[in-house]
Formats: C-alpha cells, structure tokens, sequence
C-alpha cells in the first residue's frame, strides 16, 4: 500500500466512527419514524399493525395538527425577520462604538447560553398580568395592561418576543463576523465616488452580507420550525394554551406521542415536519444564495 | 445516584444478614421489583416496610427504583417494549386501559385477592380498577378533593367558617378578593385552575350537583351538555368573567394555583388530600380543611376521587409471581394502610379504616375521608386529551365570551370520539 492509499485508509477509519455514531442517533431513529408513522402502535403494545396511510389521514382530519401547522408557520414569520433585523441592527452598531464593543456582545449573547427552560419561567413571570414588571412598564408608559399569554391573540407573539430574545446574541455575532469579512475598500471605493449611508449598506453592506443572511435565515427558520421547549415551559399547565393558540407541531408530536402514546399519528406528524423543513430548506437556499461578486 | 447506592448497599446488608441467617436459602432467593414514582415520605415507607417484608418472608428479596414524577408515565411506558421493568408497579388508575389493553399487567390472581373480599374491603371507587370483569390493580390509599382556606385572611375579611354552599363561597371570595388602585387582582378570593384539579371538580361535582350527569351510565358517552350542565360551567367561569375573584395562571406553573394559596395570596383552593403534605411543609398561617361546598345547604355531595394502584406486570413468571403476589398483599394489607396515612398522609383505601370514627373527626383529614362514600374516579380513557377538552370549553368562555350550553357541545362532541374510539376496540 502506498503512502497516500495508507493516509485514505487511516483518515476514512477515523471518519468511520463519527459517520457509525450519525448513522445510529440520528438516521436509525428517523427511519424508525418513518416506520412507526405507517403502523398503529400504544408503545406498550407488541404488536404494531400496518394501517396504510390511516395516521396520515387522521393528522390531516385533526383540526388541532393544522393549528399546529399554522401556528409554526407564524412563529417562523414573525421570529425570523424580527431576530434577523434587530440581529443586524444591533451588529451594525456595535461595529461603531469602539469601546465596551466586547462587553455589549457578551451582553448579547448572554441569553443564548442561559437554560432555556428557566428562561421560560421568568418570562413567564414578566408576563403575569398581575405581578409582571411589564405590565408595570405598560401603565408606566400609559399604555393599557395586556393579558399577554392568557389571550389567544398574543400568546403566540409573547411566545415568539422571548425566542427573539434568546437568540438575537447569537445572530449579532454571526452578524459581526460577516461584516468583519466585507474588505474595506468596497466603501472606500463607493465614497469616493460619492456613495453614503443607505446606498452604502443597500448596494455593499447587503449583497456581501448575503451569504450570512442565509445561514440565518436557513439556521433560524430551522430552530422555529422545531420550536417546542419554551412553549411547553411558558405554557406549563395547559400545553400549547390557551385553546391551543400556541401549540406548535413538535409540540403536538410529544403530546400524542409521549402523554396520549398514540405514537402513530406522532410519528406521521414528525414525517410531515421533516418533509416540510426540508422542502422550506432547500427552497431558501435555491431562491436566496446569489453569488455576488465585485 | 448517591441515594441510590446507599439503598443499595443497605439491601445488600439485608440480604447478607438474611443469607447469614438462613444459610443456603439466600442462594434460592426470588428478587421483586418495585417501581413508584420519587416522593420521598413513600419511598422511605416502601424502604422500611420492604426490611419488614424480607424478614417475615426470608426467600424474598424486593427492589424499589423509582423515578422523577413528571416522567414517570413516560419511563414505564418505554420500559415496557425494551424487555424492562418491575414485577409489581405502582399506576395512576387513569393509564389503567393503556397497559391493560397493551398485555403489559396481569389480572390480579382471584385466589390471592377474590373480587368479593376486594369490593367488601375497599372503598367504593376501588372498581376504578376493575377492567373486562376482572381485577388489575389495588391501591394502599385513595383521594379526594376538599376545600383548602386561609383562616388568617378569612378572619381578616369577618369571615369565621368556611362556605357550606357554591353561593356562599363566591360571597366570601368576594369579600376575600384583594386589587389594587388599577382594578389589577392581587390576592384571589378562590384560587382557580382549569388545568389543576379543577376540571376535575366541574366534571365529577360541578355537573352532578346543578344536575346534569356527566357520563351515560355504560361510560360511553358524556352527557353534561344539558341547560343545568351549562349553568354550572356558567357559574365557574364567572368567577373570572364576571365576578373577578380568581385569575387564571395568577401564579405560573402546573400547581400555581396552590403556590398562591401557600404564598397566602389565594384565600381558597380545592385541591387533594394529596397536597396536605406540601401545605403543611410550606403554608406559613392557619389554615383549614373543609368538605366542598354544594348547590344548596342541604344539597347533593360529591367528590372527585382519584388513586394510585399497585399492579402485577406479565413479566412476574413463576415463583417470581407468587413473591410478588405476596408482595402486593403486604403493600394494600390494613397496617401498611395505616402506616401510609401517618407518614405520607394519604388517606386509606379500606373501608375499615377509613370508616374510623377517629379518623373521620380529624381536622384535615376528616373532610376528605368524610367524601369517600360520595367520590367518583372518572373512567378516563385518555386523561391527557379529557383534560384538556374541559379546560378548553372554559376557555372558550372566559376568552371568547362563548355560551356555556355551545362550548359544552363542543366538548361533549370531542370527548365522544375519544370515548367512542376506544369502546369500539374494547365492544
């Protein structure tokens, strides 16, 4: 064997163990899913009977699933765009003050990196409508009290406001590297011939950020799709409440699955999920990667 | 882990000292598991009356593992297709159909425990148990609801006993309600929560009393979307839409509603005899048990009764079974009844106990022992999606000024396919 065949072999051996790893936490399981998604199974029960599509067409009849369904689907429009403008909004910012740069980052990030679920208790608590400090700030401000997660209407967006929130550090670091990465000629250049502000950010700052607004984009919408741990903790006793306003699909799958064990249905509705994801996935990276060259 | 291995270690020591003493049986010995949910005060019992147990019966050894309460369901469910498990496991009564249905309990041998002794010694919602005719499951000790009130905040608002009737609780909640200069609740006249124990209380005393049954009498259908089902969905929810003196989620969290009570900033709550423990653990004032309240003074009782029950799994093959028959005798015999009540303070499930004029008298334990007679245990089918079909109908009420009589249609139309799909399985 010659030297480059023995270095092959030596790298694929240490590639083995991570893909065998992948393979048996990550794709068994979800083949698992595929097959459960097409039997009817209690998770108790030795048998698991094939019933066809049935869990397909029950989820499809459930009224609940596609509340769920829509619900994830606001959560991702009004999550994504909020995170990714403040994300850029405070990067860009932070990219003009010279000092504390670090200290206002870290202060960023801070929420990203606390547990999310003793988040969701103390938001849960600046929400309560009777001994939240929002609530307080409102009347301050002259504002009316609000229910927040006690009415269906705003739930969702109270949900939502604390995800922003969790995440929006993260995305000003990805923010601040990408652009650390567009050389500072491309401004110079434009200012010399008269370029300023906003034609500076719309025809430089953005197109060469694109990249990192995809993975963004793609990243967050991802986390939203999935969104379940801050919802079941926000909404600890009536799960996805109130009426079901902020139910989301994965949310709905660990309610059939896991507290109803009809993991059939459980399972189509993760099927369904995943197509959806990756369909979305796919759709974001085909219509908003361009490459942009100057 | 540590806990763990210290209970190890301490079988181990028994086991020793047993084998010591009986030589060559300890090699024949028959191990039992156990498996409950972590409760402290039941864990430390099953620890001691496991040591009792193993001393009068030297051939057997009995392993207790417990797990989290919040997962428990989920750990013994995804036990049972891994090949794990215990031989006798402790059940909430309502996941009953699940394993039965699934193969996964055994029917309580009728020689060991013959359904007439089972239905003369235990008290009456025993039968929530009782499944295709058979036995699958017993419990040490049952429980009911009561009133739980504030005898501080009563007596600041002159108030000097507890409502007998619904009317005379909201006059008090009235009085006991507290806000502040903006009309914002800062203290609850009553405690409310939909998603507590209070679905329980519309569903099995709300209902019955204003006259409305909430099940046909095979357990098939609901039935408590009548005009006087409605008038008592009405009056619960007014005492947020109307009457203001109580506030749904007032504190966060699955028991926010006792938080608040035990923080003294819900005068009232109903909640179970199973909550005795932690009210007295942390409520910092005088406080008071009282039976519910009815429609009327003189009106219909009822109560809402709930238990955890001891089942036999198919895996107990064999001198293993026998073991843990015995087991599962000791564990609902009357003494460990009586040992249960006074360390972990749940109320006893024989009728000789309970039926103890002594008992009966206690101050907190005498209201929720005084309702047994008159306490239904639901036949839930799916607890889960039951639940939350009532929260949602008060719900809807509450937040969409929907009418009482069309939400409970809704309801009664969703319970029924739950209902309906599983008594189609089971015709």
């Amino acid at each position: 064997m010659s030297l480059g065949a023995r270095r092959a072999v030596s790298a694929y051996a240490f590639l083995a163990l991570p893909v065998a790893f992948f393979v048996a936490i990550r794709i068994l399981p979800a083949a698992q899913a595929l097959f459960i998604s097409l039997h009817r199974w209690d998770i108790v029960s030795a048998e698991r009977p094939f019933v066809g599509a049935a869990n397909f067409r029950e989820i499809a009849s459930d009224p609940r699933f596609w509340q769920a369904a829509g619900n994830t689907l606001r959560y991702v429009l009004t999550g994504i765009p909020a995170q990714l403008i403040l994300g850029l909004g405070i990067a860009i910012l932070l990219r003009r003050v010279a000092r504390f740069r670090g200290f206002f980052r870290a202060l960023y990030f801070i929420p990203f990196v606390t547990p999310i679920v003793a988040a969701s208790w103390v938001w849960q608590w600046m929400y309560s409508p009777s001994f939240g400090p929002l609530n307080r700030m409102f009347e301050a401000a002259g504002l009316p009290a609000q229910a927040f997660l006690r009415r269906p209407s705003q739930a969702l967006y109270a949900v939502a406001a604390m995800v922003v929130w969790e995440y929006v550090g993260f995305q000003v670091v990805i923010f601040l590297a990408g652009l650390e990465a567009i050389p500072r000629v491309f401004y110079e250049a434009a200012e010399v011939d008269g370029a300023a502000g906003w034609r500076l950010f719309r025809h430089i700052t953005l197109p060469l950020l694109n990249p990192t607004l995809v993975f963004s984009a793609v990243y967050g919408t991802i986390v939203y799709l999935q969104l379940f741990t801050q919802v079941l903790n926000m909404t600890f006793g009536d799960q996805g409440g109130p009426l079901g306003s902020t139910l989301t699909v994965v949310l709905y799958v660990y309610i059939q699955g896991f507290q109803r064990f009809r993991m059939g249905p459980a399972a189509a509705a993760t099927v369904a999920l995943f197509a959806a994801i990756l369909v979305i996935t796919l759709a974001q990276l085909r219509f908003f990667s361009r490459q942009v060259e100057y | 882990m540590r806990r763990i291995g210290g209970v190890a270690l301490l079988v181990c020591a028994l086991a020793l000292a047993a084998g010591g003493a009986t030589g060559i049986q300890a090699q024949q010995r028959v191990t039992v598991t156990y498996w409950q949910y972590f409760f402290q005060s039941k864990v430390k019992l099953i620890d001691a009356l496991i040591a009792q147990f193993e001393t009068q019966n030297p051939g057997i050894h009995v392993v207790q593992e417990t797990f989290p309460y919040d997962s428990y369901n989920q750990k013994v469910a995804s036990a049972v297709p891994a090949g794990q498990g215990p031989d006798v496991v402790n059940l909430f009564y309502g996941w009953l159909p699940l394993y039965v249905d699934s193969g996964y309990l055994q029917p309580l041998p009728e020689d060991a425990f013959p359904t007439t002794q089972i239905e003369r010694d235990f008290v009456p919602m025993v039968k929530a148990a009782r499944f295709g005719g058979k036995y699958w499951a017993l419990p040490t000790a049952v429980r009911t609801l009561a009133l739980f009130y504030n005898r501080d905040l009563f007596r600041k608002a002159g108030l000097d006993r507890a409502p007998i009737t619904w009317d005379e609780l909201l006059a008090d909640a009235k009085r006991l309600t507290e806000r502040d200069g903006r009309g914002t609740v800062t203290l609850e006249g009553f405690g409310i929560a939909p998603n507590g124990q209070d679905h329980q209380l519309i569903r099995e005393v709300l209902f019955r009393q204003w006259g409305a049954a909430p099940y046909s009498s095979d357990g098939h259908r609901a039935t408590y979307n009548t005009p006087q089902g409605a008038e008592a969905l009405r009056w619960y929810t007014d005492l947020v839409a109307k009457h203001n003196v109580a506030v749904i989620d007032f504190f966060p969290g699955g028991n926010g509603y006792r938080d608040a009570f035990v923080a003294g900033r819900a005068a009232m709550i109903v909640d179970g005899s199973f909550a005795i423990g932690a009210i007295r653990g942390s409520a910092k004032f005088d406080w008071g048990v009282a039976t519910l309240p009815r429609l009327t003074a003189g009106g219909t009782p009822a109560n809402f009764g709930s238990l955890w029950v001891h089942g036999l799994t198919a895996r107990a093959k064999g001198p293993q079974r026998e073991a843990a028959v015995k087991f599962l005798q000791f564990i609902t015999s009357p003494d460990t009844q009586r040992l249960w009540l006074q360390q972990v303070g749940e109320i006893p499930a024989g009728k000789a106990l309970a039926g103890d004029p002594k008992l009966e008298a206690d101050p907190v334990y005498g209201p929720f022992i005084q309702s047994l007679p008159y306490a239904h245990a639901t036949f839930f089918v799916d607890e889960t999606a039951q639940r939350t079909v009532l929260v949602d109908a008060v719900n809807e009420v509450i937040l969409n000024h929907k009418d009482p009589k069309a939400a409970l249609d809704d309801a009664a139309a969703r319970e029924g396919k739950i209902l309906g799909e599983f008594w189609a399985k089971h015709r």
